[in-house]
């Protein structure tokens, strides 16, 4: 039965193709056919690693503090982004920059840069260090990431990064973005003696 | 070659003669004692039997997988080298467009642009799971998205950082490396529609979250409403299941929009209500305004062309040249392409070749006679929207051009100087 309307589908799709001279802007209709198999979500448990950031839904349970980050970030990420976050062999800075978007030498920092906190714990845990991306424990990110916050002068240096706290620090451009408001411009089609 | 040129409309210059005299004695010296072969007018000879037609070819292999010809060795992708990253795992290479022939970018040549380098997927254990706001959370093989129906749709994919080393001065010598995040084919795959609509959309859904299974776990926010439009799950280019470093086995296709959003490697979507706001929608792919603030979500890769032939790095003759190159609009179909060989001032509509698709590379001809003098030649696209290819001084006064600055569509110049050599000419 399925196979049936498996081939019925297709046969409708091809007659609606075969109408068009130019391929169709519009996808064709949806087969009726389910090849999807249900998940539970204790499944894919290890690959639910989203975090919404600007709350911070998502974020899982566990802690680190300013001084333990600076023990993690000195044994597994010093080597590419130097001493003190301020640049390495192989990364710029990632500390300062703060207040210098208005100038023409914008410096793009996590403390600059980044409209909530949470996306340092998102950004390290899936894609840090580069050799071997999603090796750090939840305590080892929440820890790196309070030390690269305190750095940026956005936490002190008693503070403890986790749930609750990460997602209400203050980050300096969180009110930085504007929603795409393109076109700006309306250049004009001059075709004689332009300029 | 010299015999069929056309007569320039105007008498050759001293300077256009000493050119070509120079262009000649260039030829006798790189091709040796062969230049008769090519170089014309009085140095006609006998044509010789070629050695091609005195004996076996290469027989045919059993097996095999075609590779151009071993004289087509310097068309490959090239990483930029005026950015230099210092790893090669985030970074990226382009294609060389002023040797693409048609609208259709060969497999190995597509560009490359990825944040830990290229994942090697067996397909047999790869999974993709669409969860969150749906109905059913479910999870597929590659087997069962096979299985679909599919469908083949021709469209451009520019990265949003294309031409990013040359808004107000001249840093790239050649269009691969000014233009060559570009590359256009025929991608085959699924609607997402299909898979949201079989998992079931919950009330309230809004946008989705899509994540690759490379190193750096690349992910982006997409609105709901253009994943229902146009957007395909990919598993197939230009014929063939996609190359490792194009996604392999799936990807995510968005028609039109930022290359950075066609998600590689595609292992997971989850739905939700409002965007994800992560570091490549934040600190990264934003674009930098005059007044401090960043513009975010700029999806659009708005209409854009350029010259491929003669292009950068290239030496011309005086006399007839076809101009060509590539128009395109991720907002949908080129209307006209017109063609300046004056610097900007008085222009031409060239010819676009058919067919001519939404959202996908249009190749523009134009037949040009150059008189020899020093010039500059351009490029300007016209989409189906009535918007008109902007000038780099026309973005400039409405954006911050500082720093890592994105969708550059401005209109870009090449200089013909009068021995012929062609230089990249912006600002």
């Amino acid at each position: 039965m399925r196979s049936l309307k498996l081939a019925l589908s297709v046969a409708a799709a091809l007659a609606i193709a075969g109408c068009a001279s130019q391929q169709m802007s519009q996808p064709a209709a949806r087969p009726d056919v389910k090849f999807g198999k249900p998940i539970a979500a204790a499944d894919l448990a290890t690959w639910d690693i989203d975090i919404r950031t600007s709350d911070g839904k998502g974020l899982p349970p566990g802690r680190g503090s300013v001084a333990e980050g600076k023990n993690v970030y000195e044994g597994k990420c010093l080597a590419c982004h130097g001493a003190d976050a301020k640049g390495g062999p192989v990364f710029g800075t990632m500390v300062g920059g703060i207040g210098s978007f208005k100038t023409n030498a914008r410096v793009l920092t996590p403390g600059s840069m980044y409209p909530y906190a949470p996306i340092l714990f998102d950004y390290i845990r899936r894609s840090m260090p580069m050799d071997s991306p999603q090796s750090l424990s939840t305590n080892e990110v929440y820890a790196v990431s309070a030390y690269i916050l305190n750095l940026n002068g956005l936490v002190p240096a008693d503070a403890v990064m986790d749930a609750n706290s990460m997602p209400r620090v203050m980050m300096p451009n969180r009110d930085g973005f504007i929603v795409d408001d393109r076109p700006d411009t309306r250049a004009v089609r001059c075709m004689q003696n332009c300029k | 070659m010299e015999k069929a040129v056309v007569p320039s409309a105007t008498p050759p210059t001293i300077a256009a003669l000493a050119s070509r005299r120079n262009f000649l004695r260039k030829s006798v010296v790189l091709a040796g004692g062969a230049a008769a072969t090519g170089a014309g007018l009085a140095q006609a000879a006998p044509l010789a039997i070629p050695e091609s037609n005195k004996g076996f070819g290469k027989p045919i292999a059993e097996t095999d997988y075609g590779m151009p010809s071993k004289f087509e060795a310097g068309v490959k992708r090239r990483r930029t080298d005026v950015l230099k990253n210092r790893q090669n795992f985030s970074d990226w290479s382009m294609t060389p467009l002023a040797d693409q022939h048609g609208t259709v970018t060969p497999n190995g040549l597509i560009f490359e642009r990825h944040h830990n380098g290229t994942p090697d997927i067996d397909p047999a254990t790869h999974r993709l799971v669409i969860h969150g706001m749906v109905n059913q959370a479910l999870e597929f093989s590659m087997e069962d998205l096979m299985r679909y129906p599919s469908v083949s749709r021709f469209h451009f994919l520019e990265c949003s950082g294309n031409g990013l080393t040359d808004w107000l001065k001249a840093a790239s010598k050649t269009v691969q490396q000014t233009h060559g995040l570009l590359s256009g084919g025929q991608w085959t795959g699924i609607p997402v529609s299909w898979l949201l609509d079989e998992a079931g959309l919950a009330s309230g859904a809004k946008w989705a979250i899509f994540e690759g299974a490379d190193g750096s776990g690349h992910l982006r926010s997409l609105p709901i409403e253009k994943l229902m439009d146009d957007c395909m799950l990919v598993y197939a280019l230009n014929g063939e299941m996609l190359r490792p470093e194009n996604g392999y086995p799936l990807r995510l296709f968005v028609p039109g929009w930022e290359g950075n959003v066609s998600v590689k490697w595609l292992r997971r979507i989850k739905v939700g209500d409002q965007p994800w706001h992560v570091r490549g929608e934040t600190a990264r792919y934003t674009d930098p305004m005059p007044d401090g603030k960043w513009r975010q979500f700029s999806f659009d890769m708005e209409c854009k062309s350029v010259i491929t032939r003669p292009s950068g790095g290239m030496n011309i003759k005086a006399g007839a040249h076809e101009i060509q190159g590539f128009a395109w609009s991720g907002k949908g179909r080129i209307t006209a392409v017109d063609v300046s060989v004056d610097a900007g001032r008085n222009w031409q509509e060239a010819v676009l070749e058919g067919p001519v698709l939404d959202k996908n590379l249009t190749r523009f001809r134009y037949r040009w006679n150059w008189n020899g003098q020093p010039t500059t030649i351009v490029s300007r696209a016209v989409d189906s929207t009535g918007y008109v290819q902007p000038t780099v001084l026309d973005i400039t006064k409405v954006r911050a051009i500082v720093g890592f600055v994105q969708h550059h569509n401005g209109i870009f110049p090449w200089s013909v100087s009068a021995v012929g050599e062609v230089k990249n000419a912006i600002a």
